[in-house]
């Protein structure tokens, strides 16, 4: 197990590398002098220059990419152009409430969207199935902005039971993360539905049934242990989608998150902000993935044997 | 010789073609959930071509006598903070999506299935070279790879679709790729390398038309996406700017006026909501017709 996890976060090393590389890049692409664009348009030459020479953007390239890959492993993401803040101060500020709301709602999604998979597969084409995948197809489809703004005007609006944004209780967790929760949840019951049709369809399914082993036994110990590896890839997978949904969410609930950070950040021009949130929720996404993997290993202990 | 023998493969190749499109169609036509897929999307396109018959007038110009009415005769689906009638701006709405969704996966498509066909097919350091930098782009979700670009780029139409389209690109690489991986095996790949065809021919007359198959779903389901994160970007006001009728930036505006005007917010959300479900039923037949094992 450890070789495996040793060969897993080797793995992720070229990927590090290549993030770093993109947000280092980001910077240079600006259209225009990077450190006239962080100066403003009122600056003067001088503090253009002085800009200009704290980012070391008066140093040759290669240079300027080993001195930000030494302030990246010092996590030194610079300061925000806008509050002047350290970067990481303002980002550690809100990434407990972003990390909350992504908790719940995979939580939430796997809770609801699991067991509405199984259920399908296990009486295809009856109105059950046809009721979980018609609202799988309505879920994806639907814009999670759109839903959290329609969930505010009937729970906060017209019944009043829920605040409208912010945040202060679990109340005000219930309306952000059921939004977040409502596109993962259709994909993860999507995909439980299509891979325990697959399972149950296979013969060590039928030997189990034909030993007369209860249906229920079948179905959760035999089918859905197997079904697992693509169920736990789809969650994780989802886990992306959910911090994609967080910048909008975030927006519509008026959430104190990263996503909303980086919203605020990008209608400000505030880059080393948009680097250092987006680059946070890069190594959140890889870190995600790795701990899938292993739990793959868990799972099936012939992975971790390959 | 070389010309009898590609003529002959690439003949064989037209007669297949045709029967199994002919299969598709059959297949698809009795579908009943693409059947309403397609009927959305025609609806949606044609709103779109025939927007200035459908609707008179400026859908951007301002009338503020009449702001945040709610729906009448007159104006069916009421009108914004600014009196606009929000069908009009709906169905003006409709062409700015289309031309996003269709820009989007011309950009995805333009620089992804070259990137995933040398990948694919050369292999070695250019295919490492071309996965590693797929895995970096894939490292972030696909929104908030768009939401990057978008802040480098700057807002506005063409930059929602090069923001979003950029985003797509290692989607089709990997797609491409893994189809290419398997298809170049084959014994029809191993008798035009053999009868000395040159690789882009191969590449383009005999694999790309054995892609095309996931390239088709794959492209009818991101369209869905492309709407999806271009109303996203709108919505959070860095993608299309008003006064420009784009649904997501409808949407954002129509947020301060929620607790009096809800229906502001309804209408934009349920077009989206709309042009994607067709994509996505449209999408979803097309991979069960062309090929019910192939699973995205």
């Amino acid at each position: 197990m450890l070789s495996y996890l040793i060969k897993r976060l080797l793995a992720t090393i070229p990927v590090l590398i290549g993030i770093s590389l993109l947000l280092f890049f980001m910077l240079r692409m600006l259209p225009g002098d990077p450190a006239q664009v962080l100066a403003g348009q009122m600056a003067t030459p001088e503090e253009i220059e002085n800009i200009r020479h704290q980012l070391g953007l008066d140093r040759p390239i290669y240079e300027q990419y080993v001195a930000y890959l030494s302030r990246l492993a010092r996590f030194d993401l610079g300061r925000s152009a806008r509050t002047q803040n350290p970067v990481t101060q303002e980002i550690w500020a809100r990434l407990p409430n972003t990390l909350l709301l992504a908790v719940v709602a995979i939580t939430l999604a796997c809770l609801f969207g699991i067991p509405a998979g199984i259920i399908s597969a296990v009486r295809p084409y009856s109105w059950i199935d046809y009721l979980v995948t018609v609202s799988a197809l309505f879920g994806m489809s639907m814009p999670v902005f759109w839903l959290g703004l329609m969930l505010v005007v009937v729970f906060a609006v017209i019944l009043k039971w829920l605040p409208a944004g912010g945040t202060g209780g679990w109340q005000n967790v219930i309306l952000p993360s059921i939004t977040l929760a409502a596109f993962v949840v259709a994909f993860i019951a999507r995909m439980t539905r299509s891979t325990m049709i697959e399972t149950l369809s296979q013969d060590f399914t039928t030997t189990a049934r034909s030993k007369g082993l209860p249906e229920r036994v079948v179905v959760i110990k035999h089918a859905l242990k197997n079904a697992m590896i693509p169920i736990i890839t789809v969650v994780g997978l989802q886990f992306g989608l959910l911090l994609g949904g967080a910048v909008l969410t975030e927006t519509v609930f008026a959430w104190p998150g990263v996503g909303r950070l980086i919203v605020d950040s990008i209608l400000a021009r505030d880059y080393p902000v948009i680097q250092g949130a987006i680059l946070i929720f890069g190594l959140l996404y890889i870190m995600v993935n790795l701990v899938v993997d292993l739990i793959y290993a868990l799972v099936d202990p012939r992975i971790r044997y390959d | 010789m070389t010309d009898i023998a590609e003529n002959s493969i690439a003949g064989a190749g037209r007669l297949t073609a045709d029967s199994s499109l002919r299969r598709t169609w059959a297949k698809l036509k009795r579908n009943k959930a693409a059947i309403v897929g397609g009927i959305l999307l025609l609806i949606y396109v044609l709103s779109a071509l025939a927007a200035p018959l459908l609707f008179r007038g400026n859908p951007s110009a301002p009338n503020l006598i009449n702001s945040l009415e709610p729906p009448s005769m007159k104006d069916p689906l009421g009108t914004d903070e600014l009196g606009r009638s929000i069908l009009g701006r709906i169905i003006y709405g409709s062409r700015i999506s289309l031309v996003i969704a269709v820009g989007v996966v011309f950009v995805g498509m333009i620089c992804g299935i070259p990137l995933g066909l040398i990948s694919g097919y050369y292999g070695g350091k250019i295919d490492f070279l071309i996965q590693r930098t797929t895995d970096t782009m894939l490292a972030f979700p696909g929104f908030l790879l768009a939401l990057a670009l978008v802040a480098v780029l700057g807002v506005g139409v063409k930059n929602t679709v090069i923001s979003i389209g950029i985003s797509m690109i290692p989607m089709y690489i990997r797609l491409v790729r893994g189809c290419v991986l398997a298809i170049r095996e084959e014994v029809y790949v191993e008798a035009a390398r053999a009868v000395g065809t040159r690789d882009a021919t191969i590449l383009l007359r005999h694999i790309l038309p054995n892609v095309m198959v996931p390239i088709t779903v794959q492209t009818s389901l991101s369209m869905g996406t492309a709407i999806l994160f271009a109303a996203g970007l709108g919505f959070l006001g860095i993608g299309v700017q008003p006064p420009t009728p784009e649904w997501g930036t409808m949407l954002g505006s129509a947020r301060s006026y929620l607790f009096h005007a809800p229906h502001v917010a309804t209408f934009p959300g349920i077009a989206i909501f709309l042009a994607v479900l067709s994509f996505n039923l449209l999408g979803d037949g097309l991979r069960d017709a062309l090929d019910p094992r192939f699973k995205l």
